[in-house]
């Protein structure tokens, strides 16, 4: 896997989206190894009301690793994530990271960006410090992070006046701020529009590889799952049905022969189960 | 990216110079009509003076120092009121808005106490005060209290929940959350709070100056009322429409520096 890390993409194959290019020139001199916490899940139940949501998810993640989630609507995916970013209360079973992890270690980002809309963009990315907030070096770090993002020029704005993907990138600076260990995503990408998301997995995947953060991404989108992703699970029914290695070296061409062959996969393993529970 | 930034600002493409002038042509257009229809003769100056009558009756008031005395009057007792009934409203509103005990405890009494017309309370009122100045401020303070209480219960209700679960996720202290995520979302409602409740203070004030009282601006009216001097009494009404624009004013200036960061307030 560190491997597979190490073939950076190169500035050609970033063609679409400069700000990740030039970003990207700043930062490729420094290698860091893995600062991720491992996660470690063991039988893990989670029911609201009578409906059991979660029955019994074990699950292993190595630290640094990128794993994707994918499963239908409803089927527990994003209450899994919910529970590793500790939103929700955990019914039976356990969550670790391997070590007494910070709050600040853990850090989620959501489909919709949350942003304070009465705070400009750096103090937006400020609130990621959390108690480091009052910190004297807090400002420089909130600017060193909207600039990983590529919207250091926007610092002063109200967030108001940025596009849907702009918010989005505030979103992940102020979750990239306090330098997380886990950094859980739910649908993040999910209201974007096509271009937009395709860059946006183009920047994922680069500050999960200059973080070194372990990564877990909840998606409906399986051709984003295969691009980003080392690993893929597919949820059914509150358990993980299957898991899927993407043994395909990054930086991965969209498109290509082999992703698409595994995007068909995992998707006929979905529908599949979907057939099976209604006529379609 | 740059077409897409230019379509909000192409909105809100105004006349800069006339925005400011243009809402006051009906007024304008008003006074004129009506001084041309007592000019004339076509309205009996019994039923109503010239506005060239009632800006040298104001003109005289001035200069014997009467008016502005009653209009200092009033305006203190509308601001007292104000400040008193809203920051009552504004607390209550607080604790039943962040605090589910404070609110069974509360909200059902002030509901109930809310249909009662505060006006209605006016014999009673003067039966517990009489006509001295705690009776206007104790009505007043009474119908500026539910506007501000109900607009700001509202506004802390209807604070984007995902919003203060963010605040939680990046480990915002209670009173960090209310600072920054819970006070600032409910701002905007609290604004239309203030504003309906700059309506009703001055309703409350002119009802019951004109009933009770022995100064300020309704008893001006009141007063020339019985003496059969109508251009005072049409002056004291013109006198309260521009109280009134002169509050709702300060109140959008200060809605438009408090909540710049609202789309709808934003200039480009």
């Amino acid at each position: 896997m560190q491997e597979s890390r190490l073939l950076l993409p190169d500035a050609g194959s970033l063609d679409h989206s400069d700000f990740i290019e030039q970003a990207h020139v700043t930062r490729r001199g420094s290698e860091a190894s893995s600062r991720g916490l491992p996660l470690i899940i063991r039988g893990l139940r989670k029911s609201f009301g009578d409906n059991e949501v979660l029955r019994g998810i074990d699950l292993h993640i190595a630290a640094g690793q990128f794993v994707a989630i994918v499963g239908r609507s409803g089927c527990g995916k994003s209450t899994l994530l919910r529970l590793i970013a500790g939103l929700e209360t955990i019914d039976a079973g356990t969550i670790s990271f391997g070590e007494e992890a910070r709050r600040e270690d853990v850090r989620v980002m959501f489909q919709e960006p949350r942003l304070l809309p009465w705070a400009r963009v750096l103090s937006n990315v400020e609130v990621g410090l959390g108690r480091d907030r009052a910190s004297p070096d807090a400002q420089a770090r909130a600017e060193k992070a909207l600039t990983e993002v590529g919207l250091a020029d926007k610092r002063g704005q109200w967030p108001a006046v940025l596009s849907g993907g702009q918010k989005q990138r505030v979103a992940l600076a102020r979750a990239l701020v306090s330098e997380p260990r886990v950094l859980a995503f739910d649908e993040p990408l999910g209201a974007l529009d096509a271009l937009t998301r395709i860059s946006m997995q183009r920047l994922l995947e680069r500050v999960w590889h200059d973080q070194a953060f372990t990564a877990i991404l909840v998606t409906h989108d399986v051709s984003e799952a295969v691009a980003l992703a080392d690993r893929v699970l597919i949820i059914e029914d509150g358990r993980i049905a299957h898991y899927v290695n993407v043994d395909i070296p990054r930086p991965r061409r969209r498109g290509s022969a082999d992703l698409a062959a595994l995007e068909g996969s995992i998707l006929r393993e979905l529908l599949q189960s979907a057939d099976d529970i209604s006529d379609l | 990216m740059s077409l897409i930034d230019s379509l909000p600002r192409a909105r809100s493409l105004r006349l800069p110079q006339a925005d400011g002038l243009v809402q006051w042509i009906v007024p304008l257009a008003i006074v004129l009509i009506w001084q041309a229809a007592c000019v004339t003769g076509f309205v009996s100056a019994r039923v109503l003076p010239a506005p060239s009558d009632v800006a040298l009756v104001g003109w005289k008031l001035l200069l014997s120092g009467e008016l502005a005395r009653n209009i200092w009057v009033s305006f203190w007792r509308a601001i007292v009121g104000f400040v008193i009934g809203g920051g009552i409203g504004f607390a209550f509103g607080l604790a039943n808005g962040l605090s589910q005990l404070s609110n069974k405890l509360t909200d059902t009494t002030l509901q109930m106490v809310r249909n009662i017309p505060h006006l209605a309370l006016i014999p009673l009122v003067i039966l517990w005060f009489g006509i001295d100045e705690s009776a206007k401020l104790f009505l007043v303070a009474l119908g500026v209290f539910f506007p501000i209480y109900l607009n700001t219960l509202h506004g802390i209700r209807t604070v984007d929940p995902q919003l203060i679960e963010m605040g939680r996720i990046y480990g915002m202290s209670d009173g960090e959350l209310f600072r920054r995520v819970i006070f600032p979302g409910a701002l905007p409602s609290i604004f239309v709070g203030v504003r309906f409740a700059l309506g009703i203070m001055w309703l409350t004030l002119i009802v019951a100056e004109t009933i009770a009282a022995s100064s300020g601006l309704g008893y001006m009216a009141m007063q020339a009322r019985e003496f059969m001097l109508i251009d005072v009494v049409v002056l004291s009404i013109l006198i309260y429409a521009l109280l009134g624009k002169l509050a709702d004013s300060a109140a959008r200036i200060l809605e438009r520096l408090t909540l710049s960061w609202h789309p709808a307030f934003q200039k480009h």
